[in-house]
């Protein structure tokens, strides 16, 4: 690579011209979707502004200490957290069972497959809609459970110290099947031979996991702890139709407390300071992770 | 393998494709861009007046060709949600549903609304009641037209009350209210329906309450500063008395996850004794009942009771108004389809369906609805109405109103921490 022919050259000009080309879209819509609204959201943070017209009082970080005290901004935060621990150490490992189970062929398994991976493909309000039904204590399917065990229904969506307990049911319930096909997809791509010859070498099932399994899985585990930390930090769309946040603002997470206190009350500085607080912590986590990732790989 | 040259070719040509077919539907949807349309936001009240609107629509297309409504119906809370950012948009729409007060201020502050004094000024004007123009006027702009008034009563089933043996009659003092939630709590019936899951519904019980401890004078004084504040003795007592009732658990079971439509509905199928709601619960608990008939004849009214000691005046009311806010921009059309919409005649239609009370003077005549002539000569008797805190303090305090009600009633919140709250967020609008 030393010495560049004339015509090498010019094949790499033509490339990276072509690259640049194809790239010029993705690149101008993520600045103009992504990085420029940012850019807004962090100037918008230090004004107390309603959205109509040019924010004009500026307050400074007024809106960031305010967010500190709010008591429902705490609880978000704890919920969001709640979420990722549940996702991490109930979602996953269901998932990677579901996975091992279903990752053989075998009659009905396709069946299988698509049972468990039909909730992602629900859209997030039809979900939260239908659990909501599910969760319905007057009419629903929880109060004829109830009825059926003659105990007095929960109202778990009306009870603020139960309602997110309802809400992380559903998360599991609804992504454990896209972690499932990662894994499914991971697990093919361990060769046969390796588990065959250990298995010849006498190693037992649960050694298998151990030791040829689950190493072999570690780049599918790493993206799907990712997809379900970034995917637990940005719950909102289920949240919305089964409580709204509510009751009591018992059940917010960090976008619907977003949403419903900048939004919906015309404070969109207040909202954009929430907004930067999410972003750090989503690029925080981001860089966060990949350090482990190198650190590992 | 195709070279990156072919690739940009095949591209290239894909996109002149789809841009040969965006240019061919483009001009298929030109002749229906040539007619005027007039985008209505309307939050619904109940299926049968939202029929009666697209109605209403009809007729008015019918003697004005080349002009369309387009009439986009959606239910209270989600509607306040999406008007925010709808108002936003340039395809904001040109006509919607406000109720007043400071969340209309802010909107007029911002600029989004338009000045419609000078078409109102002569009959239209003067076919209103003067005081519902007045409450969509902002520095001396009318940015509306108001259709109704609304009023707060404690709705109630008769046969529940005799069944405890107790006469309505007899709740002149809020102490009669808790014995009687006792009372009912003792029998096994649910005292209260409020659709909690909404939180204004829960608002409302403090709403009256300080409305008799500090009345207008209270509400005066921490609204202009000019006093104590939403943290003062009035308003503590207020929500004393109002921890006191919720302390009884008086509501159906379930209740915080329940609508204000839903709680309708139970009170209007007999299974809760009484509903604190606008006039508007007459006509959802009939329509949202199982059978779409509600109480019918079992089905009473009565002022809030009184709180002896309190600044308040019997005779105020918790009551508001309803109109149609104009949009800036919007086409000369929307104000035309505006002054029909708000017509005497239209007024009158309403009013003898019973949909409302209307706003326009000379409707009120046609009433039919014995509770509704009541409400309106306690309207036009009151000493003083107070406008709903959500919607005068504002949307972002009146949300924390709301808010701190339903923490009162979730026992997350003490009555102290209520005024604070409220106050806090108060001095924030500064």
């Amino acid at each position: 690579m030393a010495v560049w022919t004339g015509a090498r050259r010019r094949e790499a000009v033509e490339r990276n011209g072509l690259a640049a080309l194809l790239l010029a879209p993705a690149t101008l819509l993520f600045t103009l979707f992504v990085v420029l609204p940012m850019i807004e959201a962090a100037w918008y943070s230090v004004y107390r502004w309603n959205g109509y017209g040019t924010p004009t009082n500026f307050v400074g970080l007024r809106n960031y200490w305010v967010l500190l005290r709010n008591g429902v901004f705490s609880t978000a935060l704890f919920n969001t957290a709640l979420v990722v621990a549940v996702s991490l150490l109930i979602q996953l490992p269901l998932a990677l069972g579901m996975a091992l189970l279903t990752a053989n062929r075998f009659t009905g398994v396709n069946l299988f497959r698509t049972i468990f991976f039909l909730p992602y493909i629900l859209g997030e309000v039809v979900a939260g809609l239908i659990w909501r039904f599910v969760f319905d204590d007057s009419f629903g399917l929880s109060h004829a459970i109830a009825a059926w065990l003659h105990v007095d229904p929960p109202y778990i969506l009306a009870d603020p110290d139960l309602a997110i307990y309802a809400i992380l049911i559903v998360v599991i319930w609804k992504y454990f099947g896209f972690h499932m096909m990662i894994y499914i997809a991971g697990l093919q791509d361990i060769s046969r031979e390796m588990q065959e010859a250990a298995a010849i070498d006498g190693a037992s099932r649960l050694q298998q996991l151990r030791h040829i399994t689950l190493p072999m899985l570690a780049p599918s585990i790493r993206l799907s702890v990712f997809f379900a930390v970034v995917g637990a930090l940005q719950l909102f769309d289920l949240v919305m139709p089964l409580t709204g946040g509510g009751p009591a603002n018992a059940t917010h997470t960090m976008v619907s407390f977003q949403f419903v206190f900048g939004i919906t009350r015309m404070d969109i500085g207040f909202g954009s300071a929430v907004g930067v607080v999410l972003f750090i912590l989503c690029v925080g986590f981001t860089a966060a992770f990949r350090r482990v990732l190198t650190r590992t790989a | 393998m195709a070279t990156p040259n072919k690739i940009v070719t095949r591209i290239a040509t894909r996109l002149a494709t789809i841009a040969i077919l965006g240019a061919t539907f483009g001009t298929a949807a030109l002749p229906a861009e040539a007619e005027t349309t007039v985008r209505w936001f309307m939050s619904e009240s109940n299926a049968t007046e939202t029929a009666w609107e697209r109605d209403l629509i009809k007729t008015y297309e019918a003697s004005h060709p080349g002009v369309k409504i387009d009439l986009t119906v959606m239910s209270g809370e989600p509607y306040k949600a999406k008007l925010t950012t709808a108002l936003q948009s340039p395809d904001r729409p040109h006509l919607f549903y406000t109720w007043g007060g400071g969340v209309m201020f802010a909107q007029a502050e911002a600029g989004f609304l338009k000045d419609i004094t000078a078409d109102m000024k002569g009959a239209w004007a003067d076919s209103l009641s003067s005081a519902a123009v007045d409450g969509l006027t902002y520095k001396g702009k009318v940015y509306g037209a108001p259709t109704r008034l609304s009023v707060v009563s404690l709705w109630y089933n008769k046969e529940l009350f005799a069944k405890i043996g107790l006469d309505p009659a007899s709740l002149k003092t809020y102490d009669d209210l808790l014995a009687a939630t006792k009372a009912f709590k003792a029998a096994g019936i649910t005292p209260f329906a409020v659709g909690g899951s909404d939180k204004w519904p829960l608002n409302v019980f403090w709403e009256c309450l300080a409305l008799r401890t500090g009345g207008k004078e209270a509400f005066l004084a921490a609204f202009n500063r000019t006093g104590a504040g939403f943290d003062g003795p009035d308003y503590l007592k207020a929500a004393e008395l109002t921890k006191q009732l919720f302390d009884l658990a008086p509501f159906q079971k379930g209740y915080a996850a329940m609508t204000n439509p839903q709680a309708a509905g139970l009170f209007g199928d007999g299974q809760a004794a009484m509903f604190l709601m606008l006039n508007v619960g007459e006509i959802i608990q009939r329509t949202q009942s199982a059978n779409q008939k509600g109480l019918e004849d079992r089905l009473g009214m009565m002022d809030f009771p009184t709180v002896p000691g309190g600044k308040g005046n019997g005779a105020d009311y918790i009551a508001g108004l309803n109109g149609f806010l104009v949009t800036k921009d919007a086409p000369p059309e929307a104000t035309d389809f505006l002054r029909f919409l708000t017509s005497e005649t239209n007024e009158r239609e309403a009013a003898r369906r019973g949909f409302f009370i209307p706003a326009a003077k000379r409707a009120e005549t046609e009433m039919q609805d014995p509770f509704y002539k009541r409400l309106t000569v306690q309207l036009s008797g009151a000493a003083y109405l107070q406008n709903y805190y959500d919607q005068m303090l504002g949307p972002s305090v009146g949300r924390v109103a709301n808010d701190t009600s339903a923490d009162l009633a979730a026992g997350r919140m003490t009555p102290k921490q209520v005024g604070a709250a409220i106050q806090d967020a108060w001095e924030l609008e500064r």
